[in-house]
């Protein structure tokens, strides 16, 4: 006997519970409300209703990105659709597996400029690792099943579904995961052998090596950074890491030297540039983090481990690309490492230590102290140290409070790190933090923000007032769009234009008309008890510090520029930006 | 990197036959900035639903090694074939040439297109269509010679190739 006949919408629904999906984000809307009819007779799945489609996608890659799980999304067609594109995009610059599920107009009124129709498949078609339109009740099982195999399988990524009304009404036989496979996706996760013992003999042999580390560590799952900390250690080598990685390699550890790239260290980026050997683990060589091409790390060769082939020399060429998941060939190289009783360099390690110690010397991110208005740098340094003895989760908006998050704020854990790397989205950390709070409900979960991205995603304030998900908003409030500003002083001789944040919401009365807690800080005498309230108020709490305005983020290496051409806080006037420089972003 | 000289080259690719996948893989193309010299698409196996596209473009060596890259990471594509450097291949392209006159530049149309083995495939009192097959340049050649003995029209197929020797792509 056949299986009982369901509807479309029944389908889509019973797939995710068989896929083990616990929430979705969502906004209901015409073109899926057979969907959400069958969402309301069931109680398997939450759905966390957001204020915008743009919020939906930003909290299912907050869920992602800290639990290792994909996130859902369900949206309209139309408006829905094209409102969810930033966060696709977002998704897809930073690898994050999700399934988005968007309605459509009905298969005969698709085409015919129909009432929110947009082409869905053909907006999101670059934005997404894949999508698929279902013109049939039949496929969408299979459908389904393989939309999950594609965004977490290889390099994750989003996906999109667009499922058309009267396909939610059809009716089909349901198959579950087990009966449907993929044709052909099946990337490779183990790398090649002869690779990796070339790798690990190059390895042995370096005299100036570094671990440039990134978000596939993190993305390959906690394996990956455990495998990692044990090689690091078992070599003595060096470690530093992309915005996107940082968790993965404990910053209390003496072998690492933070952050690398535009806003990373001087001792990270000078290791890279003197490095003889670069082992690059699930990174992939973008422009913030090499600087000038031509000028990057001249003098060192490469090792390559990425899942991902089309990252492998895009940018610079390596000298030997290990293409695998980030957990299997450290496993693998460990194994071979041991095997040849591999040994570093023990004099050329020290010498090479005491030139890093040089440069750590010079401590790239001190700031000057201030005792009459908040530095934003001090207020970071004490939310971390207010924080960090507690299960905390850090998001971010985009600009330089995150600069100063990712440089004072340090992570000892993968997955506790949420932020928009690639696509630099300001209005990324609020919908971030409430879907990170939705999968971790006992734990402190704090947007850094600053006060011009927090308003780009406001309106999801209301979202976690709703579903009582306790998150902090910590502004760092300095009337401008500092990195905006920044850049206008650098390169645009101090003309400000427009990146003055006038006439902002007073975000006191702003937390409490939305039902949530208000706090303002101007002092720094005042910080450490203000933190506290925040912390310990049950509710979303909106927390205004109100910092230095003028305040650059240091140290920088400027557009164009090469890693040992930083300029430092305290000599701004060290590099210059060149006229090649200034047609970089 | 930017000393390296361009160099064409022939892709072959094999892709699921779904819809879309010719927008992905000319999306890609766009996207990215890389060039597409001509490009052709059929279904070649039509109980497993697969076509081929077969793609002229051109780029350094690490552009043409990213495009393989980047073609190869999209879902439905099961396998890219850089003809050009994995194996000695012939390549074709077929045009329809369309030319009009009379008298003397009449008959000398004719007279060439014999020596390109041009077959007419349609004929009035004041035109040929030409049918001519063979490498891009042999008909860039011949659509040469037509220009002066009264081309008004030319369609091309972009080429197809295929490696040779017993092995299939």
């Amino acid at each position: 006997m056949a299986a009982r006949e369901m509807t479309g919408a029944e389908i889509v629904v019973k797939a995710l519970i068989d896929q083990g999906v616990e929430v979705i984000f969502g906004y209901p809307g015409g073109a899926v409300l057979p969907i959400y009819d069958a969402l309301f007779k069931q109680n398997d799945i939450e759905h966390i209703l957001v204020r915008h489609e743009q919020g939906a996608v930003h909290a299912a890659e907050g869920y992602a990105r800290s639990t290792g799980k994909p996130g859902v999304v369900l949206v309209t067609s139309g408006p829905g659709a094209t409102n969810a594109v930033t966060g696709l995009t977002d998704a897809l610059m930073d690898s994050i597996p999700l399934v988005c599920l968007t309605g459509q107009v009905a298969t005969h009124l698709i085409g015919t400029d129909a009432f929110q129709e947009c082409d869905t498949v053909g907006i999101t078609r670059p934005c997404t690792k894949h999508n698929w339109l279902v013109n049939s009740a039949d496929e969408l099982a299979r459908v389904m099943h393989e939309s999950f195999h594609v965004a977490t399988h290889g390099r994750p990524g989003p996906v999109v579904i667009d499922i058309p009304k009267n396909v939610q009404f059809q009716t089909a036989e349901y198959r579950t995961p087990a009966q449907v496979s993929h044709k052909t996706y099946r990337p490779q996760v183990k790398g090649d052998m002869s690779a990796i013992n070339r790798a690990v003999d190059l390895i042995a042999a370096a005299k100036k090596p570094v671990f440039y580390t990134g978000g596939g560590v993190i993305n390959s799952g906690p394996m990956a950074s455990q495998l990692l900390r044990q090689f690091v250690k078992l070599t003595g080598y060096p470690i530093t890491s992309t915005l996107m990685g940082l968790g993965a390699y404990p910053a209390a550890d003496p072998q690492w030297l933070g952050m690398l790239g535009m806003h990373g260290t001087y001792e990270a980026n000078n290791a890279m540039h003197d490095s003889d050997l670069i082992i690059c683990v699930g990174a992939r060589f973008d422009d913030r983090v090499t600087g000038r091409l031509d000028a990057f790390a001249p003098h060192s060769k490469k090792i390559h481990i990425d899942i991902d082939a089309s990252s492998i020399n895009k940018n610079v060429h390596v000298d030997v690309p290990i293409i695998g998941d980030c957990a299997h060939v450290l496993e693998d190289m460990i194994r071979v490492w041991k095997s040849k009783v591999s040994q570093p360099d023990k004099s050329a390690l020290s010498t090479w230590w005491k030139q890093i110690e040089t440069w750590r010397g010079r401590k790239s991110l001190a700031y000057v102290k201030s005792d009459t208005s908040i530095k934003p740098q001090y207020a970071v340094e004490r939310l971390y140290e207010l924080t960090k003895d507690r299960k905390t989760f850090i998001t971010t908006e985009v600009g330089q409070h995150q600069m100063w998050a990712a440089q004072h704020y340090h992570f000892e854990e993968p997955n506790r790190w949420m932020t928009s790397g690639g696509l630099g989205t300001m209005g990324y950390g609020l919908p971030a933090a409430i879907g990170t709070q939705v999968a971790h409900r006992d734990a402190l979960v704090i947007d850094i923000a600053g006060e011009a991205s927090i308003l780009m995603n406001m309106q999801e304030m209301s979202t976690a007032v709703q579903f009582m998900l306790p998150v902090k908003i910590f502004i760092l409030n300095n009337e401008y769009m500092g990195m905006v500003r920044q850049w206008q002083e650098l390169l645009h001789g101090g003309r400000y234009s427009h990146s003055y944040s006038e006439a902002l919401p007073d975000f006191v009365k702003l937390a409490e008309a939305y039902g949530g807690h208000g706090i303002r800080a101007t002092h720094p005498d005042e910080l450490d008890a203000k933190i506290m309230e925040m912390i310990e108020t049950p509710g979303p709490v909106i927390f205004d510090c109100v910092v230095e305005k003028m305040e650059n983020c240091f140290p920088m290496i400027p557009s164009g520029a090469a890693h040992n051409e930083m300029i430092l806080g305290d000599d701004p006037e060290g590099a210059t930006v060149t006229e090649a420089g200034k047609m970089l972003v | 990197m930017s000393e390296e000289k361009s160099e064409r080259h022939v892709l072959a690719v094999l892709v699921d036959n779904e819809a879309g996948v010719l927008a992905r893989v000319v999306g890609l193309f766009s996207g990215r900035g890389y060039n597409i010299e001509s490009l052709t698409v059929a279904e070649v196996d039509h109980a497993e639903h697969t076509s081929r596209i077969t793609v002229a473009t051109s780029g350094t060596p690490m552009v043409i090694a990213q495009i393989k890259a980047q073609l190869e990471r999209l879902v439905p594509v099961h396998k890219v074939v850089d003809l050009t450097v994995q194996a000695p291949s012939v390549e074709r392209e077929m045009a329809l040439v369309k030319v009009a006159g009379t008298g003397e530049k009449r008959v000398e149309a004719l007279r060439l297109s014999d020596a390109f083995r041009a077959r007419v495939i349609d004929t009035t009192h004041t035109s040929f269509i030409f049918e001519v097959t063979g490498t891009p340049e042999k008909i860039d050649a011949f659509v040469g010679l037509m220009r002066g003995l009264g081309l008004v029209d030319v369609t091309r197929t972009g080429v197809v190739s295929i490696a040779r020797g017993p092995e299939a792509m």
